[in-house]
């Protein structure tokens, strides 16, 4: 089985918002939740770079190791799921989480967090596969149907790759050896205590 | 002008040192561009990481949630670690220990008597109001407690014998409880704050009754002194209103998350306080609890129905007796026998 990662080319991004746009579209994803969005480091000055950044699916994930109830379980691929249904919407993921990928609803004025949702590489949830529960929790289920997830997919510059984690380290390595220089594959370190060039 | 240059070529060394240490040698054969200062220059992960110590790597964003600028934020480690390992000794030490601690102390000591028996006068230790404070800030404590515990031990003990679903609802309750009780809670520490604080400055008789450690130590009953309360009793006090005033501030900053600007670092800060002083509350409660109960004849009359027997007050409180005796307002509530 691939062990499925993304990798974003910073020495690409241009900040076009194309992945937010399609991972909120493709999972009806509601208002003030992002499951992806871009950070624009150094911005305006020397050095800029933007990064498209949403939950790395980590190995060891923190989120599963906080979380007071034990929703999250990582697939065969490698993809950290969880389930909603088990949620009690406590927060802690967010307080763990290196990417601040997780996202709550807010449902009240005050305390009540609604469900955590966070990026699911495309895979839904524990659901069965392309049912309508699924969807209406987790959205598509697009690595079901043999495809990669949509942020990647609409990338415009091809900087978001998404896939079998070999895979996407030899295309950027080719990438930076063939240009000469790269800013590294953002967050890999932290996420799968590696580099790409390790 | 030579001066300036060798500085430029010094950086641009560095630069190419620093990406082929971040690409490694191996995988990338010598990089031609970024001898000429390639667009990536000042920029990089490794960089950005080794220059953090301990903060997060920001940026800006354009969407209106500005807490999701932090790109990463290694210091979510650190604070996992302190959820599911430090916490866990901490809680289990404090808990664990005191309860082993009064288990060998009432093996020693058993329930500590009255020694001149019951006089059969009551004196009144504590009102109508005094009782219903203290009992709306105990029920809620225990609810508050085990729901708190229920975050941090219920996994690894609950869990396995409730089944997911299970422990997920009863989980779901006890976080509304928890939040939704914080309110009374609160009101009952302010009350007990401004109710008691008149009775719970130190006073000389404080030192004695901790120097004889609150005559709990000798069978042979000798008793230290003490006005309405006594030492022990007032560094509970006080535990109860810093430390509760502690968990309220925590409890009520994690309630309303990222209140203000607070950031991720702050809302982990104040998780880490909620824990640490709710464990140590909790240790310190159920010796409350055992004081007051088992561990002492007729001390729970003063909160249940609020009248001491006359020789229990003259033993652990003598002072106070004295107090109220020559203001007539002890003689006024005591009831003869029969």
């Amino acid at each position: 089985m691939a062990r499925m990662k993304f990798l974003c080319d910073a020495d690409r991004c241009i900040e076009c918002n194309a992945c937010v746009t399609a991972c909120k579209n493709e999972h009806e994803v509601p208002w003030g939740i992002n499951r992806r969005r871009v950070v624009t480091l150094n911005d305006g000055k020397p050095g800029e770079r933007s990064i498209s950044m949403a939950c790395m699916h980590c190995t060891d994930a923190p989120c599963a190791a906080v979380c007071p109830t034990n929703v999250f379980y990582t697939t065969a691929d490698g993809v950290v799921l969880h389930s909603k249904d088990l949620c009690i919407g406590c927060g802690y993921c967010f307080y763990a989480c290196p990417f601040g990928a997780p996202q709550y609803p807010k449902v009240s004025n005050f305390g009540s967090r609604g469900k955590m949702d966070k990026c699911t590489f495309c895979a839904g949830g524990p659901e069965a596969d392309g049912s309508k529960e699924e969807y209406e929790k987790y959205g598509a289920n697009r690595l079901a149907e043999g495809k990669l997830p949509l942020c990647a997919e609409f990338c415009s510059t091809k900087s978001l790759l998404a896939g079998d984690g070999d895979v996407i380290a030899k295309i950027y390595k080719e990438r930076v050896s063939k240009r000469g220089y790269g800013s590294g594959a953002w967050g890999w370190q932290t996420a799968y205590h590696e580099s790409i060039a390790s | 002008m030579a001066k300036i240059s060798s500085q430029l070529l010094r950086h641009i060394r560095l630069i190419a040192v620093a990406s082929v240490l971040a690409f490694g040698a191996a995988a990338v054969t010598p990089a031609p561009v970024s001898a000429q200062g390639g667009p990536t220059a000042a920029t990089s992960e490794q960089q950005l990481l080794n220059n953090l110590k301990g903060g997060v790597i920001a940026g800006r964003v354009s969407i209106p949630d500005k807490k999701s600028a932090n790109l990463i934020h290694p210091a979510g480690r650190d604070w996992r670690t302190f959820h599911t390992v430090t916490l866990k000794w901490i809680g289990g030490i404090a808990i664990l220990g005191v309860v082993a601690l009064l288990i060998i102390f009432y093996m020693w000591r058993g329930t500590m008597k009255i020694e001149g028996g019951r006089s059969g006068r009551k004196i009144q230790r504590f009102n109508g109001f005094e009782r219903f404070t203290h009992w709306l800030t105990a029920s809620t404590f225990i609810v508050l407690g085990v729901t708190g515990l229920n975050i941090t031990f219920g996994r690894a003990l609950i869990l396995p014998w409730l089944g997911p679903q299970a422990f997920s609802a009863w989980s779901e309750w006890a976080k509304i409880a928890h939040n939704y009780l914080s309110f009374a809670f609160t009101l009952g520490v302010v009350l007990m704050f401004l109710m008691w604080i008149g009775q719970n400055f130190p006073t000389a008789a404080d030192i004695k009754w901790l120097k004889m450690g609150g005559g709990m130590f000798s069978k042979g009953g000798a008793h230290a002194p003490a006005w309405k309360f006594n030492a022990g009793q007032k560094l509970l006090y006080w535990f109860v209103v810093i430390g509760g005033g502690a968990m309220i501030v925590t409890g009520f900053l994690l309630m309303f998350p990222f209140y203000n600007g607070i950031t991720v670092g702050g809302m982990e800060l104040a998780q880490i306080f909620h824990g640490v002083i709710g464990v140590v509350f909790i240790a310190l409660i159920i010796a409350h609890i055992y004081i007051g109960t088992l561990g002492m004849e007729g001390a729970f009359e003063s909160m249940s129905d609020g009248n001491v027997d006359l020789n229990w007050a003259k033993e652990h409180h003598p002072l106070w007796v004295e107090e109220e005796m020559s203001r007539g307002t002890g003689s006024a509530s005591t009831q003869p026998a029969e």
